[in-house]
């Protein structure tokens, strides 16, 4: 089997130059879809009949909340990665992902939070999927502090990795002791959140969304990239001439 | 195969700074490298390198042939690494320590120990809580330890620190009774040691 | 020159956990701190609240097991400290016995000097808190099983904090969101008890987290000393 692939892409000149060229395609994709997605879900779909218009803001929680679990896994993936085959561009890719998952998180959780008032008449009840949003901010958060806490980058990147493999698995494991707990204290009258009777006209700017928020992920990650490649080689010769 | 310790081209990177830059070596049965070069110039991540606590960007090392890194529990066995620092616990007399420390590595007869002892002439002292200590007495025990993990290969930093002029020959003759015996010890030093000039090689860090 | 008789992996976590028991007994304040802690926290609670028994019961589940948290958080920082300061973790990687069963062994001396310990003397809390005296069977099982889950999951926080200057707070922080699952069977547990209903589902459960810590904590715990001693 050819792995010259594989090389090139633990090579930070070719991936410098490659999230470069992406960047825009990712960027200008997801504009586009995010500008439809909200005008389908905001204008056009008909208002939840039970719901009214406060459904809408499922438009913006439900793919942040999509995002928030697999960015982490993306960088659970890639520090993997990154500590099995020593690959910088793969450290460099979870250090990049982290902050923009952490975001995502709290998008997901201040959107849950707008959704709750209107509908539970209080910012804040302890729904089983907030709750588990929150331990994964946490989760974020340990890992970026972890990051913060030493100073010596390689170090930084290994350390960091082994955090994230095991919050990885702790995330599931953290979801079904939550809904468990949740089953034995919740009356049966508080509505879940999200999962409206969904019609087409609905689902399609959803599903529309979701794409465009994971595409700006993508465009969102490859500019952390390319800054976290830049930090990182900037002794480096091919740095030079690419600049120059 | 017999005992031989060989460094290809080390490269280690700490943060910045590109600490060995392509360092090799071979040491076979029965010889010595002694280690020398300013302050900074990588004679703790040299040795610390070859112990295999820190992983170099590029090169290898072999221990009788095979890289270190794929029997690394066989390599370790016939290792022992002393740092700058002896490894004792303040809290626990020297004797203690050493039942611990090597302990874990091989089991002993009570002889051993006392015969290790007496050769660094650290019997005297050996029943004291080692915070008690001054630094080369600590120094005579974790030697004491050395000689009684019986590794092939012993990796010394800065050997003789903390050691007065007894010391320091001391420190002399149990290395050469190691060589004559086959065994191989690699020493970053500081203070000048001399040892037998067939069985040296110094290797320079810039 | 060879290394004489091969010790086997008993032999050498028989002499670990007899090592740390040896310097925790030969330095007994730093033992009895932690304790001290929780039995203080936990009677801190019907000066804040109420000194009615019946809402102190109520919430004991809880007091006790954020106080046991607390606790084993603050005892964690000592687990590898001492030892990476004066080497002695340097020697455990380059032993040639398995880091990840020596870090085993001084994680389980940890939980038998810290999280035991904790577990013996929660029914004086609990009893402050007006649980019954029947309960205290499960209080103690289950205090028991998750203390020792929690020193598996701390070890590796410990491990990762190693190189990191003043790291108890950040150890907090990557520690507390691993616990959670525990703290919620635990805690669980512990009102079942309480409230003399049968807590053998939540027990359960929290002895497989504690087995799941068991076989994959110790692997993270040896793979972040390693990085630590970079």
């Amino acid at each position: 089997m050819n792995w010259t692939w594989f090389h090139r892409l633990g090579s930070p000149p070719y991936i410098y130059k490659l999230a470069g060229t992406l960047t825009p395609w990712f960027a200008w994709a997801a504009a586009l879809l995010i500008a439809y997605g909200l005008v389908g879900g905001i204008v056009l779909a008909p208002p939840d009949y039970q719901q009214k218009d406060a459904f809408r803001i499922i438009y913006v929680h439900a793919p942040s909340a999509w995002l928030s679990l697999m960015i982490y896994t993306t960088m659970a993936v890639s520090a993997a990665i990154g500590l099995i085959w020593r690959m910088k561009v793969s450290h460099a890719l979870a250090a990049a992902c982290a902050p923009i998952g952490a975001w995502f998180t709290v998008a997901a959780l201040g959107t849950g939070m707008l959704w709750g008032k209107p509908m539970w008449g209080t910012y804040w009840v302890w729904d089983p999927r907030l709750t588990a949003e929150l331990v994964l901010l946490f989760l974020y958060m340990g890992y970026m502090g972890l990051r913060a806490g030493i100073e010596d980058t390689q170090r930084a990147d290994r350390a960091s990795a082994v955090l994230a493999i095991v919050g990885v698995i702790n995330v599931p494991i953290v979801k079904y002791s939550v809904e468990w707990w949740n089953s034995l204290h919740q009356s049966a009258s508080v509505m879940k959140l999200g999962k409206p009777d969904i019609v087409l006209e609905m689902l399609i700017p959803l599903l529309v969304m979701f794409v465009g928020f994971t595409l700006l992920f993508f465009a969102l990650a490859l500019v952390r990239l390319r800054a976290e490649i830049l930090r990182r080689e900037r002794a480096a010769s091919w740095l030079r001439e690419a600049l120059a | 195969m017999t005992a031989e310790l060989r460094a290809d081209n080390l490269h280690l990177w700490r943060g910045e700074q590109h600490v060995l830059r392509g360092v090799g070596f071979v040491v076979s049965a029965g010889q010595c490298l002694l280690v020398t070069g300013r302050n900074g110039a990588g004679k703790t991540s040299l040795i610390r390198t070859v112990a295999g606590l820190l992983q170099p960007e590029e090169g290898r090392v072999f221990w009788r042939g095979e890289p270190t890194g794929v029997d690394r529990s066989r390599f370790h066995s016939e290792t022992y690494y002393l740092g700058h620092d002896a490894p004792l616990k303040g809290d626990l007399t020297g004797a203690e320590n050493l039942r611990f420390g090597v302990g874990i590595r091989r089991r002993f007869l009570p002889d051993e120990l006392r015969a290790a002892l007496a050769r660094t002439a650290a019997s005297d002292f050996a029943d004291r809580p080692v915070r008690t200590l001054s630094a080369g007495q600590r120094r005579r025990i974790a030697l004491a330890g050395v000689l009684l993990t019986t590794a092939t290969l012993w990796l010394l930093d800065e050997p003789t620190t903390n050691l007065d002029a007894s010391g320091q020959e001391l420190i002399k003759t149990l290395i050469e009774a190691h060589l004559a015996a086959g065994g191989i010890a690699i020493a970053a030093i500081h203070h000048p040691l001399e040892l037998d000039a067939r069985a040296t090689t110094r290797l320079e860090l810039a | 020159m060879t290394g004489g008789q091969s010790v086997s992996p008993w032999h050498v976590a028989r002499l670990t956990v007899e090592r740390d028991l040896r310097l925790a007994f030969r330095r007994p304040a730093q033992l009895v701190q932690p304790i001290l802690f929780f039995l203080i926290v936990t009677t801190l609670f019907p000066l804040a609240l109420s000194p009615e028994l019946s809402r102190l019961r109520d919430v004991a589940p809880g007091v006790l097991w954020v106080a046991a948290l607390l606790s084993s958080l603050l005892a964690l920082e000592f687990l590898f400290r001492d030892d990476a300061q004066d080497g002695t973790l340097e020697q455990f990687a380059l032993s040639g016995q398995s880091l990840t069963w020596l870090l085993f062994a001084k994680t389980f001396s940890h939980w038998l000097l810290t999280g035991l310990p904790l577990a013996v003397v929660a029914p004086i809390s609990a009893g402050a808190l007006g649980v019954d005296f029947g309960s205290m069977p499960g209080v103690v099982a289950s205090l028991a099983i998750g203390s020792f889950a929690l020193s598996l999951i701390g070890a590796i926080g410990a491990g990762l904090t190693l190189g990191v200057q003043r790291g108890g707070v950040l150890l907090s922080l990557l520690t507390l969101p691993l616990a959670v699952p525990i703290l919620i069977f635990g805690a669980r547990a512990t009102e079942l008890a309480i409230k003399s209903e049968p807590y053998g589902a939540p027990l359960y459960l929290l002895a497989a987290f504690a087995v799941l810590g068991l076989t994959l904590a110790p692997l993270a715990a040896a793979a972040a000393v390693r990085i630590g001693l970079e």
